[in-house]
């Protein structure tokens, strides 16, 4: 199995270059919203490690929130921000970017604060990493040359089944099946189709993860006592700080909205990229980390196998401290348009969005971190797309194809590949189809 | 007001009733020419408007009057009230890009394209005219002879209407609607309800109400002192403020053109001219029989908010819980799509575990599992009426390819949030090639068949069968085709009396 991993390159801009940079980031793209993967600046169709990518200016109009508990408006600089999902370990892949695109990332970064136009690109990339508190894979293993594969694989037995309609139907699930595989191991020798064993896991990939599974129960345990002491504590810091707590949850800016609704659309996924302050102080800065840290667990160890909590519809997507935890930032790839999106998420994991944007300014009241939140639809929808930016470019590996889809291809190659023991499961497998 | 209900005499009678005793109808597109004189004749129009009250004897007309932004901007309606409004309902069907993108009006459905609600084209304000048999040709000549007086011009009639219960293709229609919850009893909170039903909060509907979050939908309000006369409601949750929302609501309406004998004879080509085979092919695409039956079977408990009514419990006591492999009625079939009914949590959650671990995303039997859930939140009420000349099937597959008449429906839908009930139904489950784990399909009826990247095709069907493989239909082509379409807004009365009363 190859683990996935991901980058996030930010730097600030030089100030009076945003605009410059903005053109230059259009230029990449068709029309907005839809890149040229061919583009002449950075060329993702070429790299077939690459699942999504994006840059995005960090143009954050939400800054001034932080006013409503009197405080002033942070200085923090307009940042550029490259990040991207990939196969394998993220060096090796910002290695062969570096190499491949050098020339197109030098111009883009050239708009950057400290940026050596001669310097070594990579080591600059590399400095300016900003690491994922918490990073979502759908499914930890899937590689991109895994997702084409099965799904060549799929469109190839559905020609198959749509072609050969009438001498299907005179067989059972058993002979369908033996036609099928025969068929499919026809199309492999002839070379036609290709279905790439998977590489076997890197070894030290393998204790990480394993010393973390075991590592991060063991040091809750041991604080358990702790927090159990402060638990009652907690609560009331916490009751306090939710009961006054000010919302901003305005109807957002229709030109801002239009903005990104002209991004959102153009194939099956879309991206969403979003930045809010975190509330004043040391109890939310914990709170967070704290929440944010058992989420990154969870992703980690127990959800990576096609969902997230309910929702299935999410490629991957990783939450960011910046700033020294002043800001977080939250990007991810998810299936379906934005309204759909926002409501899954508020019908099916409100509780969960609670949990760690209750901590970001101006948040729909939440009650006991969990309770209402989200579930005041209206007043979330529109904290989000105030706080959503517009991602500039977007690379998409395998538009078309959702989550759904992806762990459809999966099965109807694990049908292929492993023999079944009943007919009534051979039943089940055809009805992927 | 706790627990009176909702004030019926203040409401449209649309939201109410389908008007189905009144076969004829009509719609009067209009633009406004002077503010003035048409805020005086609203005055008039207003007394004679009908309302929802359930009168002794049912109304032999009925008229009902709806607004565009357009139009209230036309009329004189200040620009802080209009922002108000939902952004979908300002910016119009037509306003944006993506979202012409997103309800599928693209290429052949393209607003560019429209009779009329295209760019530059889009109405102010809508007459509704319902008649008896023989009762709308007199009454609507009369009322548009005085339009003029009304300061408005006619810029399209959408008539040649007559309804008697089906759809152009031939099909039973409207047979499913949402029962509304007038006795403001529903109390839904934010728990989450483990069952299907029927009845939903007047919220969902009306604005100035809960909806099923339990929360006010956002609305015009505007300040008291806009309201010199006194004639809105105070806001129920903003008392400092008066509600032009309250009892109004938002319709929808899209002029779409049925191929009629495009669909019979692809059916009958598909099923090898076999009338039998072609019609529970139809069927299977509908989702209902031609006489409305549904195709999976009656559910065992009763469902809430429908019935009592025998007829209704026939045709509405089903969710396809039983149906999990759409082996009875197709996951693409048009009214599974249009309301997959499910709870919100997937069904057979029972208990605290149970529901824990179903919270969590597990529990999960098969990859569409859990996809569709809450769909009390995309409700919408169809108020849609038929046009053109009918066609049986029959006659469809004898003729060539277009007898050159135009037919099909004026689909008209009523919601408090345009955004997440009507546009929300057409972008995910109807236009959604991703529809409930499909893949490479839109609705079988209305999808447009357009191409998404990286997909080779969408103009599928599949039926699964209990075989095992399903069947595919390929090369579907596009049956329904979009001829005009606006967001328009219903008010109350009281709303109506305001705009009348502006001062300009």
């Amino acid at each position: 199995m190859t683990p996935q991993s991901n980058f996030m390159v930010i730097a600030p801009l030089v100030s009076d270059k945003t605009s410059a940079l903005r053109t230059l980031l259009a230029s990449m793209n068709r029309q907005p919203g839809v890149v040229d993967p061919q583009n002449s600046l950075v060329a993702f169709g070429e790299f077939d490690r690459l699942h999504f990518a994006r840059f995005i200016v960090f143009d954050d109009q939400t800054l001034n929130d932080i006013a409503v508990y009197g405080l002033p408006r942070p200085n923090l600089p307009t940042y550029l921000a490259f990040l991207g999902d990939c196969d394998g370990p993220a060096d090796e892949f910002l290695a062969e970017l570096t190499q491949r695109a050098g020339s197109g990332l030098r111009q883009i970064f050239s708009h950057c604060e400290g940026f050596a136009a001669n310097g070594d690109l990579l080591r600059w990339m590399q400095d300016n990493q900003q690491r994922a508190a918490a990073a979502y894979v759908n499914w930890i293993g899937r590689t991109v040359r895994q997702v084409r594969e099965e799904n060549a694989l799929r469109n190839a037995l559905t020609a198959y089944l749509d072609g050969n309609r009438t001498a299907i139907a005179a067989k059972n699930p058993v002979q369908i099946r033996d036609d099928l595989t025969r068929f499919v191991n026809g199309q492999v020798e002839a070379g036609r189709l290709t279905l790439t064993p998977p590489a076997p896991t890197p070894l030290g990939w393998k204790v990480r993860n394993f010393f973390h599974l075991v590592g991060v129960p063991v040091v809750l345990l041991l604080l358990a006592p702790l927090l159990l002491l402060y638990l009652p504590i907690f609560l009331v810091q916490l009751r306090c700080r939710e009961r006054s707590d000010p919302e901003i949850c305005p109807p957002p800016d229709p030109e801002h909205v239009k903005k990104l609704a002209d991004l959102e659309d153009h194939d099956v996924t879309n991206q969403f990229s979003a930045l809010g302050s975190v509330k004043p102080g040391l109890f939310r800065r914990w709170t967070v980390s704290f929440l944010v840290w058992i989420l990154d667990y969870g992703s980690r160890h127990i959800f990576n196998r096609g969902f997230l909590t309910r929702v299935n519809s999410i490629h991957f997507a990783r939450w960011v401290f910046l700033d020294n935890k002043k800001r977080l930032f939250f990007a991810s790839n998810y299936d379906g348009s934005l309204e759909s999106y926002m409501d899954d998420f508020i019908n099916k994991v409100a509780w969960g969005l609670n949990l760690v944007f209750s901590n970001g300014v101006g948040y729909p009241r939440s009650n006991w971190l969990v309770l209402n939140g989200a579930k005041d639809e209206q007043k979330f929808k529109h904290f989000i797309r105030r706080h959503e930016l517009p991602t500039e470019v977007w690379y998409n590996a395998h538009p078309g194809l959702t989550a759904v889809d992806l762990e459809r291809n999966r099965k109807i190659r694990q049908g292929i590949e492993k023999p079944f023991t009943t007919e009534a499961e051979i039943q089940e497998w055809l009805r992927l189809f | 007001m706790a627990n009176a209900g909702i004030d019926v005499s203040d409401v449209q009678g649309l939201v109410r009733f389908g008007y189905a005793h009144l076969p004829e109808a009509c719609f009067l597109l209009l633009e406004i020419e002077n503010g003035a004189a048409t805020r005086f004749w609203l005055a008039t129009i207003t007394q004679s408007l009908t309302t929802a009250e359930r009168l002794a004897e049912r109304p032999k007309t009925a008229l009902q009057v709806a607004f565009t932004r357009q139009g209230l901007q036309a009329l004189g309606v200040s620009e802080s009230t209009i922002q108000g409004f939902s952004p979908e309902f300002i910016f119009g069907m037509n306003g944006e890009e993506s979202r012409s993108r997103r309800l599928g009006d693209v290429q052949a459905n393209a607003p560019s394209g429209w009779q009329w609600g295209g760019p530059g084209n889009v109405p102010h304000l809508m007459l509704m005219l319902y008649a008896g048999s023989g009762g709308l040709e007199s009454w609507q000549k009369s009322v548009v002879e005085k339009l003029p007086q009304g300061g408005v011009k006619l810029l399209r009639q959408l008539g040649n209407s007559v309804t008697d219960g089906y759809e152009p293709f031939g099909f039973r229609d409207g047979m499913s609607q949402p029962e509304i919850d007038w006795k403001l009893e529903r109390k839904v909170g934010s728990k989450d309800q483990l069952e299907y039903g029927n009845l939903v909060s007047a919220g969902e509907w009306l604005l100035g109400y809960l909806n099923e979050y339990g929360k006010y939908t956002d609305r015009p309000l505007v300040d008291p002192k806009d309201d010199p006369e006194n004639k809105l409601l105070f806001a129920e949750e903003q008392p400092g403020k008066k509600d032009l929302g309250r009892n109004g609501a938002y319709l929808v309406l899209r002029q779409l053109e049925q191929n009629v004998p495009g669909f019979w004879q692809f059916m009958d080509a598909q099923a090898n001219h076999d009338p039998k085979e072609r019609r529970k092919l139809a069927e299977s695409m509908v989702g209902r029989t031609i006489e409305g039956e549904p195709l999976v079977p009656r559910a065992s408990s009763p469902i809430a908010g429908v019935g009592p009514d025998p007829d209704d419990i026939r045709l509405n006591q089903f969710t396809y819980e039983s149906d999990s492999d759409g082996i009875r009625c197709p996951f693409g079939a048009h009214i599974r799509r249009a309301n997959p009914r499910n709870p919100d949590l997937p069904y057979g959650t029972k208990g605290f575990l149970s529901w824990l671990i179903r919270t969590a995303g597990f529990g999960r039997k098969s990859i569409r599992d859990d996809l569709i859930a809450s769909t009390r939140f995309h409700r919408v009420l169809r108020r849609g009426r038929r046009y053109g000349k009918r066609l049986s099937p029959d006659e469809a597959l004898q003729m060539g390819k277009t007898d050159g008449e135009e037919r099909g429906i004026y689909f008209i839908s009523l919601n408090a949030n345009i955004g997440r009930q009507f546009e929300f139904v057409q972008n995910a489950w109807i236009m959604g090639t991703k529809f409930d784990g499909l893949t490479e399909e839109s609705d079988a009826l209305i999808g447009n068949r357009e191409l998404i990247g990286g997909c080779p095709v969408t103009n599928t069907f599949s039926i699964p069968l209990e075989s095992g493989v399903r069947r595919r239909i390929t090369g579907m082509p596009q049956f329904v085709t979009v001829r005009g379409g606006a967001y328009f807004f219903l008010p109350s009365i009281r709303a109506l009396r305001y705009f009348a009363g502006i001062a300009s």
